[in-house]
């Protein structure tokens, strides 16, 4: 017999069990997920440095087709589309690859096996992917002030209104892509996704600019709605119907497929 | 009270594989079960099943009188689970994560505390991935038991530990032993299991095949007393067989380690030291005395590697 059992206080570890506050739970895991966010250099540079390189060299730089431009200043044509960058990047790539590597690590597994509840376990993240984009366009709207930007008024609740519901749409695609795949290939496909919208998802260039069907088409993707319709609230100041049916669309489908398919390991 | 652990019939299937064929299994409130077993021998899933990670194909789980895959919310509250390996975000600090898992519940061990008892104070704001393994393993007990739980599943707690952190480890299960908790914990470590353990099931090919009190498991063949010594090996077993009488077996167990079977009186010892003698051969580490529990294990499971 080599253990003396003098070590614990006779009474220290008399079970007591049951489960912690809902609220508490849920902002200490939306609190961690967050800072691991900003916490991660990777991380920072797609969320927060490679939106605000874009936005500065758009907006400064003779980059865009003066066709597309109108009466508009760079900075004014430019802003929307990188607020909609900045929530596609954090929302859909980065939680898809944090996720892919939380399970590879078994975190999932671990806290499905305290008395989180599963409904916590998602409510944490999006909290966490809301405050996140809260402190991206706090960011990206103090340099687009800088810069000249002069957002319509009227459009702000809309623009508001389309960012909550684009986080929602693009996190809900993120964890349907990070809980199916292995680590590897979520971090491949997330960064290709991100790419591909970016050039031809209707975020750097206008559906309207693309030629035929393909443009139609564009403007029902999730990028597309989200850039077209922060456009319309953030120049016109009007409310784009049409871009909140989409991403709500989006949102619905890709969450009621994601709850079947992610695996916790 | 219903018992911590009860299993029927259980069976688990992965494709073509089945990995739990018909296991029963029984653990009273507030003991120490350890379950041994080869690699594969279904430890893990039949462990994953009772904490709902894993659904049966056939037969019956209940945890604390709960069916784990239906009362699953009812359940996780009252039990602490130590998975084997990982269980933490990679770049999470260990007083973050286990904060984390402590706010889940309603009157939680001091997280501080316990990563100060668990030898992690100087390692609470290293993150996950740099801990060493045996940190790992260290922080991922204490995220299982700072809820106060009734009942903890480890599987594996000392794999990948240096032998002052199993040591400690012992001693804080022990201690839960003693505060009434139950404990069922999955092991390879013999030593673990025999100084630890009230029950030790031993399981094979998806089943139990060996059941009982680390005691009442080695003293089950106690006739068969034996002898052991160490030599050089290769020695000619045959030829120290036929010094002996009637009766007793030598075999070289493993190379240079060899045991005699049989009644072993002060007339086998002396014809053995002097046939040694004779071969210019020092018996070192001689020992008359029941099997260990390694031995049953090994008897019962064989001792071909596996593959």
């Amino acid at each position: 017999m080599t253990a003396t059992g003098t070590r614990f206080e006779p009474g220290t570890f008399t079970p007591a069990p049951g489960a912690g506050s809902h609220p508490r739970m849920l902002l200490t895991h939306a609190r961690i997920e967050t800072s691991l966010t900003l916490r991660h250099g990777e991380q920072i540079l797609l969320t927060l440095l490679i939106p605000l390189a874009l936005l500065v060299g758009l907006s400064l730089l003779d980059f865009l087709p003066t066709g597309e431009l109108g009466s508009l200043s760079r900075v004014d044509w430019v802003t929307p589309r990188i607020l909609a960058l900045a929530v596609m990047s954090s929302a859909f790539t980065g939680q898809a690859i944090a996720l892919g590597f939380d399970r590879r690590y078994g975190v999932l597994k671990r806290l499905s096996a305290t008395a989180l509840p599963r409904w916590l376990l998602v409510a944490g993240r999006l909290v966490a992917a809301l405050v996140v984009v809260l402190l991206q366009v706090v960011a990206l709207g103090i340099v687009a002030a800088l810069l000249g930007w002069s957002p319509s008024a009227e459009g702000i609740g809309a623009a508001v209104v389309l960012l909550v519901l684009g986080t929602l749409a693009f996190g809900a695609l993120g964890v349907l892509l990070g809980g199916a795949l292995r680590a590897e290939a979520v971090l491949a496909l997330a960064n290709i996704v991100w790419f591909v919208l970016l050039l031809a998802g209707g975020i750097l260039m206008a559906p309207s600019s693309l030629p035929g069907v393909l443009g139609e088409l564009v403007a029902l993707l999730p990028s597309g709605a989200l850039a077209e319709g922060l456009r319309t609230a953030l120049v016109d100041g009007t409310f784009a119907w049409d871009a909140v049916a989409t991403l709500a669309v989006w949102a619905a489908a890709a969450g009621a497929l994601a709850t079947r398919t992610t695996k916790l390991t | 009270m219903s018992a911590a652990v009860e299993i029927t019939g259980l069976v688990k299937r992965f494709g073509a594989v089945t990995a739990v064929d018909g296991l029963d299994l029984k653990m009273p409130r507030a003991g120490l079960l350890a379950l041994l077993g080869p690699n594969g021998a279904g430890k893990t899933t039949t462990v994953e099943i009772c904490e709902g990670f894993l659904r049966p194909d056939a037969g019956t789980v209940r945890v604390l009188g709960l069916d784990p895959a239906r009362d699953g919310a009812a359940l996780r509250p009252r039990i602490g689970v130590m998975p084997q390996g990982g269980g933490a975000y990679p770049g999470v600090r260990a007083e973050e994560m286990l904060r984390l898992v402590a706010a889940c519940a309603a009157t939680p061990l001091d997280p501080a505390w316990l990563l100060d008892v668990l030898g992690l104070a100087s390692a609470r704001r290293t993150p996950f991935k740099r801990l060493s393994g045996g940190q790992q393993q260290r922080l991922s007990l204490a995220c299982a038991l700072v809820g106060r739980p009734e009942l903890v599943f480890l599987d594996e707690p000392t794999a990948g530990m240096d032998p002052q952190a199993r040591r400690l480890v012992w001693d804080l299960l022990a201690a839960l032993r003693a505060d009434g908790v139950s404990v069922l914990l999955t092991t390879h470590l013999m030593e673990e299991a025999e100084t630890l353990a009230d029950e030790v099931v031993i399981v094979d090919g998806g089943r139990v095949i060996a059941q009982g009190s680390p005691s009442a498991l080695t003293a089950e063949h106690a006739e068969d007393a034996q002898l052991r010594f160490k030599a050089r090996p290769g020695l000619n077993t045959d030829l120290l067989g036929a010094a002996l009488p009637e009766g007793y077996l030598v075999r070289e167990s493993s190379p240079g380690a060899y045991r005699v079977a049989g009644l072993v009186n002060p007339q086998v010892v002396s014809t053995v030291t002097a046939w040694c003698a004779q071969q210019g051969v020092l018996a070192e580490e001689l020992h008359v005395g029941k099997r260990d529990l390694e031995e049953v294990f090994l008897e019962l499971t064989g001792r071909e590697l596996r593959t």
